[in-house]
């Protein structure tokens, strides 16, 4: 009789867990159900290339042209790459092919530390330290795409690290006892077998980056400067996809209130662009 | 001319030392600049005291509530919920097209940016649900936003308990579920506990999905449909208002302190754990 109970429990301990599975899914759904609800009418009444390759951005007047944001966004996200991105490879190379054993444990938990410093510091920081010098050295306010590159470079570093050190780390050692013993250096061999073995993963830690650095919000909004225009140069203001979202959604409503939405769907899209593009070029590897 | 390959290979361990001394640097840097310029500014008295003037003079008490009740809300809802898929997906299934498509929506509720969460928040849980700008609302939306992180970190640990402990369990008459109560969790349970350190960290740093949740309300929260303004929230208010330079960097000192404690802590209990393993 225990048994049967046993197994009774058993069974509905499964039907538990497998509910708990779905929640995930269950919750994607739902964000995306209820984000596209309120995006999507916009869409459909004002067009929607008035929205994504509109210039004008007055909502309250029923312009709703996100075409500077999305450059701008563009911009800010291939700036932070331009400036983490080597960085951080640099950093993964030398923590998987060069850093001693007692030199790795102390440094990779100290660069994923990175990664828990939370965005309004770096953007608090960008303010106080970073504008002043691009002021002073550059002129301009020093709100601009170079303060924000700078800072999301900086904020993308432990994705691009983690990920590309995992990918460098999964290249089988005996690629490396052939280069080393056919006479290479230790650089030739980083250089020419184990870095092209992990390229699919070094590139999606770039694209992973990128979609850091484009879905984030409050650093930038403190240190881009929020213009309405597309910048004509890096010491330029601009307003990226999220800012606009965080900056007006406290107070907007209406037709206002959708367009912040509509900006969300295109974020979103985006995003799931990169998510998809990473994920390919990782299975790509697998594959082959 | 072609440079000698052994002057090349020094000089690149040259330069990858500096690089990596350089990005070390940023977080020392980082730390120091709010650790020197919030010290002067804290006391116990700061945190234990209600802010005056919209936070320009006074404590940040009420912020220190907020944020504790905010992410204790939401790591009790996230733990058994990701638990539990963790559980399911090592466990109760094989590899198959269920648990890829779970895994897809794990990965995919990872890569949302924390302004989308906050989009959805507020129109579904403070909107739709008619939950206001509240401690509920908040705690809600961050369990979503924590929940890949929980479910990863619990499915790592719960893999890297040795399969034979299984196999012997079974063997002795124990279910499934005595054998991951009684054998699989307990040997998971310090990878599990770093995954939840991890979102702590996570949800007491968070701005922009909390902001449009919970609100900003300086005032204490008495119940779970009051809003309140977290550590996060009310340190980028007095920054991006320039309330107050000092209150901010006392703020940020509490903050990244805190934040960087619970890490370290989680990193610690890590290595244990391979340590143990290996």
């Amino acid at each position: 009789m225990s048994t049967t109970n046993a197994l009774l429990k058993d069974r509905l301990v499964r039907i538990t867990m497998s509910m708990c599975a779905f929640s995930s899914l269950f919750f994607l759904f739902l964000i995306f159900v209820f984000i596209l609800i309120e995006g999507l009418p916009l869409f459909y009444r004002v067009g929607l290339l008035n929205i994504i390759a509109g210039f004008k951005w007055a909502p309250t007047k029923g312009h709703f042209g996100i075409f500077p944001m999305i450059v701008s966004s563009f911009l800010v996200t291939c700036g932070a790459l331009l400036v983490g991105g080597p960085l951080g490879l640099a950093c993964a190379v030398y923590l998987a092919e060069y850093a001693g054993k007692k030199k790795k444990l102390f440094l990779k938990p100290a660069l994923e530390l990175l990664a828990g410093i939370p965005s309004v510091v770096y953007g608090f920081l960008g303010v106080l330290y970073i504008i002043p010098v691009i002021r002073t050295y550059w002129g301009g306010s020093g709100f601009s795409l170079l303060a924000a590159s700078l800072v999301l470079g900086i904020m993308i570093l432990p994705t691009v690290i983690s990920i590309s050190y995992d990918s460098l780390m999964s290249v089988p050692r005996a690629y490396r006892e052939g280069s080393l013993a056919m006479g290479a250096t230790k650089w030739q061999t980083t250089y020419r077998v184990v870095m092209p073995a992990a390229t699919s993963g070094i590139l999606a830690s770039f694209i992973l980056g990128m979609g850091r650095a484009i879905g984030e919000t409050m650093a930038v909004i403190m240190v881009a400067g929020n213009a309405l225009k597309i910048p004509d140069s890096i010491l330029a203001p601009l307003r990226t996809l999220t800012s606009n979202i965080a900056l007006e959604l406290a107070y907007a409503s209406g037709d206002h209130r959708l367009g912040l939405f509509s900006t969300g769907v295109v974020l979103l899209v985006i995003i799931m662009i990169l998510n998809y593009l990473a994920n390919f070029v990782i299975r790509r590897r697998v594959v082959k | 001319m072609r440079l000698n390959p052994r002057i090349v290979n020094s000089g690149v361990l040259l330069l990858l030392n500096m690089v990596a001394l350089f990005t070390v640097g940023i977080l020392v840097v980082i730390v120091c600049l709010i650790v020197l310029k919030g010290i002067t500014h804290i006391s116990l008295d700061f945190i234990l005291s209600y802010p005056e003037d919209m936070g320009r003079h006074g404590g940040v008490f009420p912020s220190v509530i907020s944020t504790l009740f905010l992410v204790f809300l939401s790591i009790a809802f996230a733990t058994p919920l990701g638990l539990g898929t963790a559980i399911y997906l090592t466990e109760y299934t094989r590899e198959s097209l269920l648990t890829k498509t779970i895994r897809f929506g794990v990965e995919s509720l990872a890569g949302i940016p924390s302004i989308i969460y906050g989009l959805f928040g507020f129109i579904f849980f403070v909107t739709k649900l008619k939950m206001g700008w509240s401690l509920l609302s908040g705690a809600l939306t961050l369990t979503i936003m924590i929940l890949p992180t929980i479910i990863r970190t619990s499915e790592e640990a719960i893999k890297a308990v040795p399969r034979h402990l299984r196999i012997v369990s079974h063997s002795l008459g124990a279910t499934k579920w005595e054998t991951v109560v009684k054998v699989v969790l307990p040997g998971a349970a310090p990878g599990i506990v770093t995954g939840i350190m991890l979102s702590i960290g996570r949800a007491v740093g968070e701005t922009a999905a909390v902001i449009f949740t919970m609100g900003s309300s300086l005032r204490l929260p008495t119940s779970l449909f009051e809003s309140g303004r977290t550590l996060a929230v009310h340190f980028y208010i007095l920054a991006r208002e320039g309330i107050s330079m000092e209150k901010a960097y006392a703020t940020a000192l509490v903050l990244v302190v805190s934040i960087l404690a619970v890490n370290i802590l989680a990193y610690y209990i890590m290595h244990k754990v391979i340590a143990k393993y290996s």
